[in-house]
């Protein structure tokens, strides 16, 4: 837009010298104040996030909303699976496909289901993620599903070279999409397979877009970025169970506060034997695997 | 976290915690009398034995039971049912068990313990726990079997019909969904590159 | 401002040498510039459609891009070490090449960044590694080491071959007090450069196959075989096609080193095919990856059993005095040196490591034709450099080109007062027996 001639007259030197100083202010803040979404002061994160809720819903004709719902102090998020109860249905894969905004195509799957022997017991070198059956659970098998482990002591957050991946208070690991630059580095560190990139960009039919979305979680991702299972941030920190837990149809899933003594994880942790994937390399991770019977 | 989580929390906890402690509860923790239960917006002040569940999975039609059975003389002969219930299978310890072992000869809308002690249908969990205690307990912990609401909050819980059924509680086989696609070389829907 | 006015016309000197050739010249710029093109082309298809051109997939994340930054990381690393006895020993015919291998590390550190950069998935983005406009997360970050130290080693070779050239240009002996500081510190950060590398793959746990202390030691081995053998192959041509005289001397010293190298190199690879076969763990499935195939997944086998031939055949033709002097067995351990480090690090370390995933998976990569063709640019690109910084560097050298030797119209231009060097005074670089 060109400055009318009366707006050039008007322009004192004060006042372009005021201008010029709130410019350069304003380059500073933005050169040198917080980058990452997750270091922003709320303000600035919410007018960023006004932002985003239009331009998805622009994009995708429908009304989304990102919420920017903080860790709940005192809790410490953990998830246990029952591997002596799940049956391999696959469930949860299409369910977390749904809440979280996965990309149809490219497929993307952030949990994967292992179908494993039990005369060789939990070993990824003979696992199959692909098998295919009338009915499951199939015979002398049992079955892991694998999704981000929520490592307390993380592979993934240490190697990012920009800082777009860190491990939030309430430990759920969280990517800065917009941060991100996509060189993959956390998916060579991560020993579960958890983290996917988005090789172009990601695809959602018409009309299933999930709206409620959490500017950490699932809101929709550009193409080029890592992204991974963020226990339905935007569900859970808003007290809900993830979308996995609910839909689990033999109630193999469970989740709560590891802070919270009274909580069914602490109850499993207690009284069931429990075991994580690879302790070897003292990860340390927040999701465990147990034997309800 | 409010009040009324703790307290939830402390409701489910405490009879986990309280069994796991100790084998054989006493009466007063077994027993649960109806009207306890039926306080109608109680729910907190009730103890801690009583949990919420949707309504039993009655198949249509069928309860109240005393709508056909109120005029009946029960006949406790085991036996093959060849006038009505015959779709039902038992498939449940057939063996030692038929079924007055579980339902009620005398009063025919409610189940029964083996102490003899009538158990509603919404609360058929108490009858399964007699035989399933580990199972019992994991449940009330929610730990066996699925839950609804809050993980911080307010929980629904299921009964155990809800996904066995009692007369064939073994789980079915379920078709599962689509295996993920592997991952190839072309670009999945524009061709070869 | 005489300094200024004398580098500026160092620069256009400088560029107009580049501007001038034989046909044979311009034959190898075109077809340069032409793989440059094809390279621009398919980064563009990659930029539009996304890495998905590419094999790469979530089971194997990283491929040839980070294999040839790897590759060249130990090239530039090598290419430099060569300083050590120039510098250090003051052993005399190397000295006169070290300028050559300064060049090439520089090539070599172009290519390897040009490679990082390709391989992002959001290269719009790459200013958020920059500290304070981005956020670089260091020191955790190993990758943020690596864009440290490659950075530095870039500028420091920059500064080194700059200086001494435009001195020569200038007919002055090079500033000992500036140059022998930096180019000792540059010794160190040619090691420091590809031990960061390998530290980036060794430190990942996820990844048995890399998470192997030997790695380090086992990339400088490699690269010290390889880097000299691009080397040698260059000293060559430049002896048949300019007046750079290097002696055989030089040559032979030079392929002696490269034999020991090549002796770790093999040693070091044999110690741990020797661990993983032994021990023979849930983490020999990557080793039997590479060397037999895993579960009829066998794309990798020709590779791995063609490194081995040829790093074994390169080590018996150096390690011998008769072939090493022969100037056809030597040239052809330098090709098999090249080509075997070069299928070994590039493929032999990245697919390996990523193959079968950390869930067991064995996705078979291999590059996609858009990858070769962004890679082959981005060679293209290092060569391109390597050809005119060359064709800058060589006539210094010689004391071809230098301010008192510029063509009149050049010297009109040369501020008055100025005095020539005298012909002949104390060349660094130029040999005074010709």
């Amino acid at each position: 837009m060109e400055p009318t001639a009366k707006q050039e007259r008007g322009m004192t030197r004060r006042q372009f010298a005021s201008c010029t100083a709130a410019a350069a202010a304003g380059f500073l803040m933005t050169a040198c104040g917080p980058k990452r979404l997750f270091d922003m002061p709320r303000d600035r994160l919410r007018t960023l996030i006004r932002d985003m809720e239009r331009d998805y819903t622009e994009k995708y004709g429908t009304a989304v909303t990102v919420a920017d719902t903080p860790p709940i102090p005192g809790v410490k998020f953990a998830y246990a699976l029952d591997v002596s109860r799940c049956i391999g249905c696959r469930r949860c894969v299409y369910a977390c496909v749904e809440e979280n905004n996965l990309s149809r195509d490219p497929q993307v799957h952030w949990i994967r289901v292992l179908e494993m022997d039990k005369e060789k017991g939990i070993d990824f070198a003979h696992a199959d993620p692909y098998y295919e059956a009338d009915k499951v659970p199939r015979e002398k098998h049992f079955y892991v599903p694998v999704a981000c482990q929520q490592c307390d002591n993380t592979p993934c957050t240490k190697v990012c070279p920009t800082g777009a991946t860190r491990v939030d208070p309430d430990g759920i690991v969280v990517i800065d999409y917009d941060w991100c630059i996509g060189c993959r580095y956390c998916m060579a560190a991560c020993p579960y397979g958890a983290r996917h990139f988005n090789w172009s960009e990601p695809t959602i039919p018409e009309g299933q877009l999930n709206p409620n979305t959490h500017y950490l979680g699932n809101r929709p991702r550009p193409k080029g970025v890592v992204e991974k299972c963020t226990w339905c941030i935007q569900r859970t920190r808003a007290g809900r169970y993830p979308a996995c837990v609910e839909v689990c149809p033999v109630g193999a899933r469970k989740f709560g506060n590891l802070l919270d003594p009274e909580s069914e994880i602490r109850y499993i942790i207690e009284h069931k034997r429990v075991l994580v994937l690879k302790p070897e390399l003292n990860t340390m991770p927040k999701f465990f695997y147990f034997y309800g019977t | 976290m409010t009040r009324a989580v703790v307290f939830a929390l402390a409701v489910l906890a405490s009879p986990a915690l309280s069994l796991a402690g100790d084998a054989r509860p006493t009466p007063a923790a077994v027993t649960a009398p109806a009207e306890r239960v039926a306080a109608p917006e109680g729910r907190v002040t009730v103890p801690a034995e009583r949990v919420e569940v949707p309504p039993p999975p009655f198949s249509e039609g069928i309860f109240p039971c005393s709508n056909c059975h109120a005029g009946m003389e029960p006949n406790r002969e085991r036996r093959v049912l060849t006038d009505m219930h015959t779709e039902i299978t038992l498939r449940h310890d057939e063996a030692h068990r038929w079924c007055l072992d579980c339902h009620d000869a005398q009063n025919r809308d409610v189940l029964h313990l083996a102490s003899g002690e009538p158990v509603k249908f919404e609360e058929s969990y108490r009858l399964c726990g007699q035989c399933h205690g580990e199972k019992y307990r994991d449940w009330r912990a929610g730990v066996h079997g699925r839950r609804a609401g809050s993980w911080n909050g307010h929980k629904t819980y299921l009964l155990c019909a809800h996904c066995h059924n009692p007369h064939q509680p073994r789980f079915q086989a379920l078709t599962p969904k689509p295996a993920p696609k592997r991952p190839t070389r072309f670009i999945p829907s524009k061709g070869a590159r | 401002m005489t300094t200024l006015r004398q580098f500026s016309r160092f620069v256009a000197g400088s560029i107009g040498l580049m501007l001038r050739g034989p046909a044979v010249y311009w034959v190898w710029v075109a077809t340069l510039v032409a793989l440059v093109a094809s390279g621009v082309a398919a980064y563009v298809t990659q930029v539009s459609e996304g890495l998905i051109v590419t094999a790469m997939r979530d089971q194997v994340s990283w491929g040839f891009y980070i294999g040839n930054f790897t590759f060249l990381v130990g090239v530039a690393a090598a290419a430099v070490v060569l300083v050590i006895p120039a510098y250090v020993y003051h052993w005399k015919p190397i000295r006169e090449i070290v300028i050559i291998g300064e060049l090439l590390a520089i090539s070599a550190i172009v290519m390897s960044m040009l490679f990082v950069l390709v391989d992002v998935g959001r290269p719009d983005r790459v200013w958020h590694l920059i500290p304070g406009i981005g956020h670089m997360n260091f020191p955790r970050s190993l990758l943020a080491w690596d864009v440290l130290v490659l950075n530095l080693y870039f500028v420091v070779n920059v500064v080194v071959v700059t200086h001494i050239l435009y001195r020569a240009f200038s007919g002055r002996e090079y500033d000992k007090r500036f140059v022998v500081p930096l180019v000792l510190l540059s010794i160190p950060l040619a090691v420091g450069i590809h031990t960061v590398t390998a530290f980036l793959y060794n430190g990942l746990a996820a990844r048995p196959y890399w998470n192997a202390s030997i790695l380090a030691p086992q990339f400088l081995a490699s690269a010290f075989s390889s880097g000299p053998a691009i080397l040698l192959i260059l000293l060559q041509l430049l002896r048949r096609f300019t007046r750079f005289e290097i002696q055989q001397s030089a040559i032979a010293k030079i392929a002696e080193l490269m034999a020991y190298a090549m002796f770790l190199n093999l040693f070091l690879h044999g110690a741990e095919a020797f661990k993983e076969y032994y021990s023979a763990t849930e983490h020999l499935r990557f080793t039997q990856y590479w060397f037999e195939g895993l579960d009829g997944h066998r794309t990798m086998v020709p590779y791995a059993w063609t490194a081995v031939s040829l790093n074994l055949t390169a080590f018996l033709l150096f390690i011998v005095p008769t072939t090493r002097n022969n100037w056809i067995t030597l040239n052809l351990g330098c090709v098999a040196t090249y080509a075997g480090v070069y299928i070994e690090k590039g493929m032999g370390l990245i697919i390996p490591g990523l193959t079968p995933d950390t869930l067991g998976e064995i996705y078979e990569y291999y590059p996609t034709i858009t990858e070769v063709r962004v890679a082959a640019g981005v060679f293209a690109v290092g060569f391109l450099v390597f050809t005119l910084l060359l064709k800058v560097a060589v006539p210094i050298s010689l004391g071809e080109f230098q301010s008192d030797r510029m063509p009149e119209a050049d010297a009109a231009t040369a501020p008055r007062g100025l005095e020539p060097a005298p012909a002949g005074s104390a060349m660094s670089l130029r040999r005074t027996d010709h």
